[in-house]
């Protein structure tokens, strides 16, 4: 797994918020950048992957950081 | 007074219920019947004297009744306390029934919760669940669950006949089918089904819930077809056969049995009916709030139920502010429900789960309260993104 260019700590906060901050901040970063995002509420899991396939984004991959605090990878793509 | 009662109409929108999915408006018939019985059948049918006997002919008459608008056997229908304890029973009762071929149950992914719970039960108590995934649009993989019931020492398979959350219905034949080659009993929860569409064939035990038809709330059915291995899973009791414990609340199966019929007697019209305003729902949703899902198969679908996602609003503030509106709507958004966890159907589907929106009609909705509705939501919508800053993202 690569390193992402950029995390999000989303932690605590509750959906959509962390869809809104992945929305917000990937456009910013350019195109082929990795951004993580952690976020602890369960909806996250669903709904990020929605997203990028609404926005037409690529979504990497659920990951989890060794303290094991989900994590989801998505590289802009265009 | 009559001046003050039109202005107060002004500010306070009238009532638009939508949640018919979680329980219809009691039907005239239902009321009719409720208050007849109340009178007449507070008796325990099992005693042997002149109010009990009236009783018994109201609970055997309510049986035959219901019996037959669903095409079964009097003998093979049981009364059960609500739609959650018909699923109960149905899980665990078919599971108990085979236990000798093995403890394997498979199911949906997109089982309601009643179905789910008695198999995290099953699973505690040393029994194996497998839950069999769908696709986007909520369709059961054929090719998934014809493996999984072919497997050693399954006992029982569980297919919902249509989602209660998306609206989508399940290739019940073609799941009874696979069950029929494994040798392995089907039990099909119809609780959305019943009363409105015909019940597709090839299932051994079947469930549904009163509430969902016009029924009153409280009184679930629950269907065991002749030769089918079952065992009740409660402690004995000699109540309906055995099959669900405690007496019936006989005024409510009483109205329970004759709302059913007359709602399937109406089922075709009302199906018609409805669901050319669940395809103008779907078809405006999209085209008027931007961002937004609509989910669920767009074909093969219960008439009366549509559910969409709107990205970027939070699903709690989007039910309060419909219901500021007059609008009763219910949400598979996480944080409408106690648990704080999605729902699991959007969750097996892959779809958006924030800002959901189920919308179920029933058959005091009409067109104008349809066209109010969508008159007001992208304005509703528009106000909530606005506030939470997320406009343009
Ligand atoms: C598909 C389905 N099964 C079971 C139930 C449970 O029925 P009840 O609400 O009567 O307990 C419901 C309703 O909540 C349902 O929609």
């Amino acid at each position: 797994m690569t390193a992402p260019d950029e995390v999000l700590d989303c932690l605590g906060q509750r959906c959509p918020l962390p869809v809104i901050a992945l929305a917000r901040r990937l456009p910013s970063l350019p195109v082929g950048a990795v951004v993580r995002v952690l976020a602890d509420d369960p909806a996250a899991a669903v709904d990020i992957p929605a997203w990028c396939r609404m926005r037409g984004q690529e979504f990497l991959a659920a990951t989890s950081s060794p303290d094991h605090t989900p994590a989801y990878d998505v590289r802009r793509v265009h | 007074m009559r001046t003050e009662a039109i202005a107060w109409a002004d500010v306070i929108p009238s009532p638009v219920y939508l949640d018919a999915a979680t329980a219809a408006p009691l039907h005239p018939v239902a009321r009719q019947a409720l208050l007849a019985a109340l009178d007449d059948g507070w008796a325990d049918p099992d005693r042997l004297y002149t109010q009990a006997r009236r009783a018994r002919q109201l609970l055997d008459a309510a049986r035959a009744a219901a019996a037959e608008t669903l095409g079964v056997r009097p003998d093979e229908l049981s009364f059960t306390a609500s739609g959650t304890t018909a699923a109960h029973a149905a899980v665990l009762g078919g599971l108990v029934g085979r236990r000798r071929i093995g403890g394997g149950l498979v199911h949906s992914a997109i089982e309601h919760s009643a179905v789910l719970h008695a198999a995290e039960q099953h699973v505690a108590r040393g029994g194996t669940a497998a839950g069999i995934p769908v696709d986007r649009l909520g369709r059961l993989d054929l090719d998934a669950w014809s493996e999984a019931v072919a497997g050693p020492g399954v006992a029982l398979a569980a297919l919902i006949a249509a989602s209660h959350e998306v609206g989508t219905v399940q290739p019940v034949e073609a799941a009874a089918a696979a069950c029929a080659d494994a040798g392995v009993p089907l039990y099909v929860d119809a609780a959305q089904v019943v009363g409105r569409m015909p019940v597709p064939a090839g299932w051994s035990v079947l469930s549904a819930s009163a509430r969902k038809w016009g029924g009153p709330p409280g009184v679930g059915l629950l269907v065991v077809r002749k030769g089918t291995r079952w065992e009740s899973p409660w402690p004995a009791d000699e109540h309906e056969s055995g099959r669900t414990p405690g007496v019936v609340n006989l005024p409510a199966v009483v109205a329970a049995a004759a709302s059913l019929r007359a709602a399937a007697a109406d089922a075709a019209a009302e199906a018609a009916r409805l669901s050319p305003l669940v395809e103008r729902i779907r078809a405006r949703v999209v085209a008027e709030v931007p961002d937004v899902e609509v989910v669920g198969d767009p074909d093969h679908r219960l008439p009366h139920l549509v559910t969409f996602s709107c990205l970027y609003v939070d699903g709690e503030a989007l039910l309060h502010a419909l219901d500021r509106r007059g609008f009763a709507v219910s949400s598979g958004s996480s944080c409408t429900s106690s648990t704080l966890r999605p729902s699991h159907v959007l969750e097996a589907m892959g779809v958006l789960s924030h800002g959901n929106v189920r919308v179920s009609l029933h058959r005091g909705t009409t067109e104008a309260d349809v066209a109010r509705f969508l008159a007001e939501l992208p304005g509703i919508v528009a106000d909530l993104r606005a506030q939470a800053g997320v406009v343009g993202l």
